[in-house]
C-alpha cells in the first residue's frame, strides 16, 4: 500500500478533524437562536455530505460496472455503499441528538428525515442482497441494478428540504451564516472527506481481495480441462 | 392473412403479448395464485379491524391506507410466485432461447403482475365497503384510475426485484427488504388518493397524487425496461 495512504492520510484526517472541531467548539461563536447546541453542526453536516458523496460514488461505480465489467468497480460499489451507510447512520444519530433540544423530539416525520430513513433502509437492503448471492458475477450485476434503482432516492433526499418546506432547514450557504462558522465547517468537512477516503480505500482493498479469492478458488482446485482454467482466469479483470 | 416470412422474428409488442397470454393462461388454468392472494388480502383487511378495535370512524378514515397495505403484502407473494413458475424446469431459459427479447419478458411479467393486483383490488373494494363502511364519494372513475396507477407502480420495480431475489438465498426476506423502501412514494400517493376518493376531495388534491403516481410509473417502468435484460442474463 502506498505509504501516504497508510500513514499520511490518517494523520491528515486526525489533524483536520481535530482542528475543525477545535475551531467549531472553542473559536466559533454560538448560534444566536440555538446556542451551544448548534455546534453539533460541525459533525452532523459533514457526515451527511460525505454519506451523500459515498452513495453517489456507489451509483457511478454501479453504472460503470454495467458498462464495463471489472472487479474493481464492483469492489468500489461495495465499499462505497457500506461506508455511505455508516456515515449516513451516524449523521442521522447526530441529527436526532440535535433535534431533541431544538425541535423537542428525537424524530419527526419531516420529509427530509423520512426520505433519509428510506434511503438508509434501501442501502441496507442492497448490502443484504450482496450477502445473499454466492455467485460473484451475478452478485455484481444484480447489486449494480439495485444500486441504480435505489439511487433515484438521492436527489429526492437532497432537494426534499426545498420541495417541501417544513421543520428541517434549507441548506445554508456561506452567505447566510457567520464567516466564523464557515471556516470550522469547511475544515471539518475536509477532515471528514479525508476520513471517508481512508475508510473507502481500506474497504475497497478488502472487497477486492475477497473477490479475487472467490474467483480464484476454482482455479486452485485440480482440473484437467485447460479450457475451464482459461475461463476462470479470464474472469479476474 | 398473407403468409409471412417465417424467419422474421416477432416484434417486441407481439412477443410481450404472447408471453402475457402464456402467463395469464397458466394463471387461469390453476387460479391458485389469485385465490390465495384474495384470501390473504381479505384476512389482512379483517386483521386491521381486529388489531385496531371495532372503531368504525377510525377504520373508515384509514381505509385507503389499509387497502394499499393489504395489496402491498399480497404483491410480495404474487411477485415471488410469478418467477417461481419460471425457475421450475429452467423455463426462463427456455423462454429466452425461444428466442424472446428480455425486455418483452419484463413487460409481460410486469403487466401480468399489475393485472393480478388490479383484479385483487377490484375484489377488495366491495369487501372494504362492507367491512369498514366506506363510500366512494368522488366517483368510480377516480377510484379506477388510482387502482390502475397503483398496481402498475407496485409491479414495475417489483418485477425487477422478484427476478433478482428468486435466484438468491433467503428470497422471502430479500424481496420485501428491497421492495418496501422503494415503493414508499407509490404507496403514499396511492393511499392518499384512495382516501380522497373515499372521503371527498374539497381541495382538489387528487390530481397531484395521481401525477406523482404517474411520474413514479414512468421512472420505474423506464428503468426496469432498460435494466431488466442485465438481471436475467447468464
Amino acid at each position: 500500500m502506498n505509504k501516504f495512504v497508510k500513514f499520511g492520510l490518517p494523520a491528515l484526517t486526525l489533524a483536520l478533524l481535530g482542528a475543525g472541531w477545535w475551531l467549531g467548539l472553542a473559536w466559533a461563536p454560538p448560534d444566536r437562536e440555538m446556542g451551544e447546541v448548534q455546534r453539533i453542526m460541525y459533525v452532523h453536516v459533514p457526515l451527511q455530505w460525505m454519506a451523500m458523496m459515498a452513495m453517489f460514488i456507489n451509483f457511478v461505480a454501479a453504472v460503470t460496472y454495467l458498462l464495463r465489467q471489472s472487479w474493481k468497480t464492483d469492489a468500489m460499489a461495495e465499499a462505497s455503499a457500506e461506508v455511505g451507510l455508516l456515515f449516513g447512520t451516524l449523521g442521522m444519530i447526530t441529527g436526532s441528538i440535535w433535534g431533541r433540544p431544538t425541535w423537542g423530539v428525537y424524530w419527526s416525520w419531516d420529509p427530509r428525515l423520512t426520505s433519509e430513513a428510506i434511503l438508509l433502509v434501501s442501502y441496507t437492503g442492497y448490502l443484504v442482497l450482496r450477502r445473499f448471492v454466492e455467485d460473484p458475477e451475478k452478485r455484481a450485476v444484480w447489486s449494480a441494478v439495485v444500486a441504480i434503482i435505489g439511487a433515484i432516492n438521492l436527489p429526492i433526499v437532497w432537494f426534499s428540504v426545498r420541495w417541501w418546506r417544513s421543520l428541517h432547514q434549507v441548506q445554508s450557504s456561506p452567505k447566510t451564516v457567520d464567516p466564523q462558522m464557515v471556516l470550522p465547517l469547511r475544515v471539518s468537512a475536509f477532515g471528514m472527506l479525508a476520513l471517508l477516503i481512508v475508510f473507502m480505500v481500506h474497504r475497497y482493498r478488502i472487497a477486492l481481495a475477497e473477490r479475487q479469492a472467490e474467483v480464484a478458488l476454482p482455479e486452485a482446485l485440480p482440473t484437467d480441462d485447460p479450457a475451464l482454467r482459461a475461463t476462470h482466469s479470464s474472469k479476474v479483470a | 392473412m398473407s403468409p409471412t416470412n417465417p424467419k422474421r422474428p416477432p416484434g417486441l409488442l407481439a412477443t410481450t403479448l404472447v408471453l402475457l397470454r402464456k402467463d395469464l393462461l397458466i394463471e387461469w388454468r390453476t387460479r391458485a395464485r389469485l385465490n390465495a392472494l384474495v384470501f390473504f388480502a381479505m384476512a389482512t383487511l379483517l386483521l386491521f379491524s381486529f388489531a385496531l378495535g371495532p372503531d368504525t370512524k377510525l377504520l373508515e378514515r384509514n381505509a385507503g391506507g389499509y387497502l394499499w397495505l393489504a395489496i402491498l403484502f399480497a404483491s410480495v407473494l404474487s411477485l415471488g410466485e410469478s418467477f417461481r413458475v419460471e425457475t421450475e424446469n429452467a423455463c426462463l431459459d427456455g423462454v429466452r432461447l425461444a428466442p424472446a427479447d428480455a425486455r418483452a419478458i419484463f413487460l409481460s411479467k410486469a403487466l401480468g403482475n399489475a393485472l393480478l393486483l388490479l383484479a385483487l383490488a377490484v375484489v377488495l373494494v366491495p369487501v372494504m365497503v362492507a367491512l369498514y363502511g366506506v363510500r366512494i364519494v368522488t366517483g368510480v372513475g377516480d377510484l379506477a384510475g388510482i387502482l390502475v396507477l397503483g398496481s402498475l407502480a407496485l409491479s414495475a420495480p417489483g418485477t425487477v426485484y422478484a427476478a433478482i431475489s428468486s435466484n438468491a438465498r433467503a428470497r422471502d426476506v430479500l424481496l420485501p427488504l428491497l421492495l418496501f423502501p422503494l415503493v414508499i412514494p407509490a404507496l403514499l400517493s396511492a393511499a392518499k388518493g384512495t382516501t380522497l376518493v373515499l372521503q371527498g376531495d374539497p381541495m382538489q388534491q387528487l390530481g397531484s397524487w395521481q401525477g406523482l403516481l404517474l411520474g413514479f410509473n414512468l421512472i420505474y417502468w423506464g428503468v426496469g425496461f432498460v435494466l431488466f435484460p442485465r438481471v436475467i442474463e447468464d
